[in-house]
């Protein structure tokens, strides 16, 4: 089966449109407000509605227009590649319309370098003025350990989890780096060790906190006919999906859910599969509690049982649900945006290729993203020749 | 103590922010839904309406989540640590980011009731902070 193009043709339309100029060379309203009036401009000449809307492209942030009007996309694109940005952003629509990754779609631009010359004390020439600095940043939250802190401190009140149950966490996720030569830290630890490191910001400790480190990755994608010509077994995508609910934490609907309980599912009806046929977690562990939140939105066990789920070891070694094999960005390595090292280690996982903490028989490997501050959610199903 | 970094005022919610300079709390409403929206923006979040006005808040509420700060989020609140942040269900629907002071740390709770404090900033306006209230005021 090859991929042609051509077979978009037709598949999706512009529906709607809105622009905004003045002879003046300026406009009173800019940033997010002049966005979201041309987004409800548009919509309005659709005959569409903002309850339409599940696509949301913007040239650099996605996630904060979003967040300002109330979208909870299925289909995420900042895409910001200049001029031309829209354009692409049109390629990307109409791919992700006729492949059902969303309906409706909207694209917006607003910039107002004139009317800014008024307005010399907003900040920058972009998206002024950030809503994390009126609304956040004032009251001192420590970036981005604070945020999971919240999310943590309300898991801890309504369900009960506990320190040690995420502790555990970092335990077993370091015994998988015990067996990987590149990571950063190998040693044992336990679950006191995990308490007796210093709050950074409580309830998270030091060692609940995924490392700071260089490191890169790349990863290449092919027709699926072309990937069995090449040299190594391919790793199928059979399922993807993606959701994002805030940006700021203060936004987040509920602290104790996240957009993955979205962008899981739909990734694996895609694929076919359930949580029950995964063999390898690849789960973004900036935090323990981000794997907490992430094991039971992705559906590895009910709502609020995550803690009693981890305590017994089975993400470790051995475990039943063998999760960041490669030490996580918890003991492996965590440069910022740590995403590309779940899809690697997934991949080699799937070929065979993880050496002394290979986990034997994976055909179904999950990677999981986690963006923004529990913010921006999305799951890859990546399967072997067997689960195709 | 050193001065806060001053909040940016945005368009949408200079009514907001002007209110603080008497010491009160006000919050952007949506008409149609009647409930409130924060931050303040040009249209309802749940809705996408813009008929939005503004209402005075009894300044009462309950702590959502809380995270004690044992490193500064900025260095202007670096001689306030450890200090609590949290996430206050305003009763009037709202959750905003704010601090809780005037108690240790080590008692503040998740669904602990709070009431609306001040602390000034340098420009005259003035920053909402929350403070325990009912049975657990007084420390």
């Amino acid at each position: 089966m090859s991929y042609d193009p051509a077979e978009l043709r037709g598949k999706a339309a512009i529906v709607g449109v809105a622009d905004a100029a003045s002879p003046s060379g300026e406009l009173e309203t800019y940033g997010r407000a002049l966005e979201a009036a041309m987004v409800m401009e548009a919509l309005a000449d659709a005959g569409l509605s903002l309850s339409d809307v599940d696509g949301v492209l913007n040239a650099g942030d996605s996630m904060g227009l979003a967040e300002y009007l109330g979208i909870r996309p299925r289909y995420t694109d900042s895409t910001s590649v200049g001029g031309s940005s829209f354009e692409v952003h049109i390629e990307h629509a109409v791919a992700a319309v006729a492949a059902g990754l969303c309906e409706v779609a909207v694209t917006v631009y607003a910039q107002t370098p004139r009317g800014d010359r008024r307005r010399p004390a907003a900040g920058g020439p972009w998206r002024r003025p950030g809503a994390m600095l009126e609304w956040e940043a004032p009251y001192g939250l420590l970036m981005p350990m604070g945020a999971y802190a919240l999310a943590a401190s309300r898991h801890m009140g309504v369900y009960g989890t506990t320190p040690e149950q995420l502790a555990q966490i970092a335990v077993s996720t370091r015994q998988w780096a015990a067996m990987n030569p590149r990571a950063r830290y190998r040693d044992p630890l336990t679950v006191a060790d995990v308490l007796a490191s210093p709050y950074v910001a409580e309830p998270l400790h030091l060692l609940d906190c995924c490392l700071v480190t260089d490191g890169a990755g790349a990863v290449v994608v092919t027709r699926a006919d072309r990937a069995r010509d090449l040299a190594k077994p391919p790793a199928y995508v059979l399922g993807v999906g993606s959701c994002h609910d805030h940006a700021m934490i203060s936004e987040m609907p509920d602290l104790t859910t996240t957009a993955a309980a979205v962008s899981g599912p739909a990734a694996f009806s895609m694929a076919g599969v359930k949580p029950g046929d995964v063999d390898l977690l690849m789960a973004y562990d900036s935090f323990t509690i981000t794997v907490l939140l992430l094991l039971e939105d992705l559906g590895f066990c009910p709502k609020g049982e995550g803690g009693r789920f981890v305590e017994d070891g089975k993400l470790g070694p051995g475990g039943a649900l063998p999760t960041n094999t490669n030490g996580g960005g918890l003991s492996y390595t965590h440069p910022g945006m740590y995403g590309i090292f779940l899809l690697v280690e997934a991949v080699r996982q799937l070929r065979g290729e993880a050496g002394d903490r290979q986990v034997d028989g994976v055909d179904v490997a999950v990677a999981h993203g986690s963006g923004g501050v529990l913010s921006s959610m999305s799951t890859v199903v990546l399967g072997g020749e067997g689960a195709r | 103590m050193t001065a806060r970094l001053e909040p940016p005022v945005s368009p949408e919610a200079a009514p907001f922010w002007d209110a603080t300079r008497q010491r009160q709390l006000m919050l952007q409403w949506c008409r149609a839904c009647d409930l409130p929206v924060h931050h303040p923006r040009v249209l309802c979040p749940r809705c996408g309406g813009t008929d939005l006005d503004w209402r005075e808040a009894a300044g009462r509420g309950r702590v959502h989540a809380f995270t004690v700060l044992h490193r500064p989020g900025n260095p202007t609140m670096a001689e306030r640590v450890p200090y609590v942040v949290a996430l206050i269900d305003l009763e009037e629907g709202a959750r905003m980011m704010s601090n809780v002071v005037g108690c240790e740390p080590g008692r503040v709770a998740v669904g602990m009731p709070v009431r609306v404090g001040w602390e000034d900033l340098p420009d005259g306006r003035a920053l909402p902070v929350f403070e325990p209230a009912g049975e657990a005021a007084g420390d």
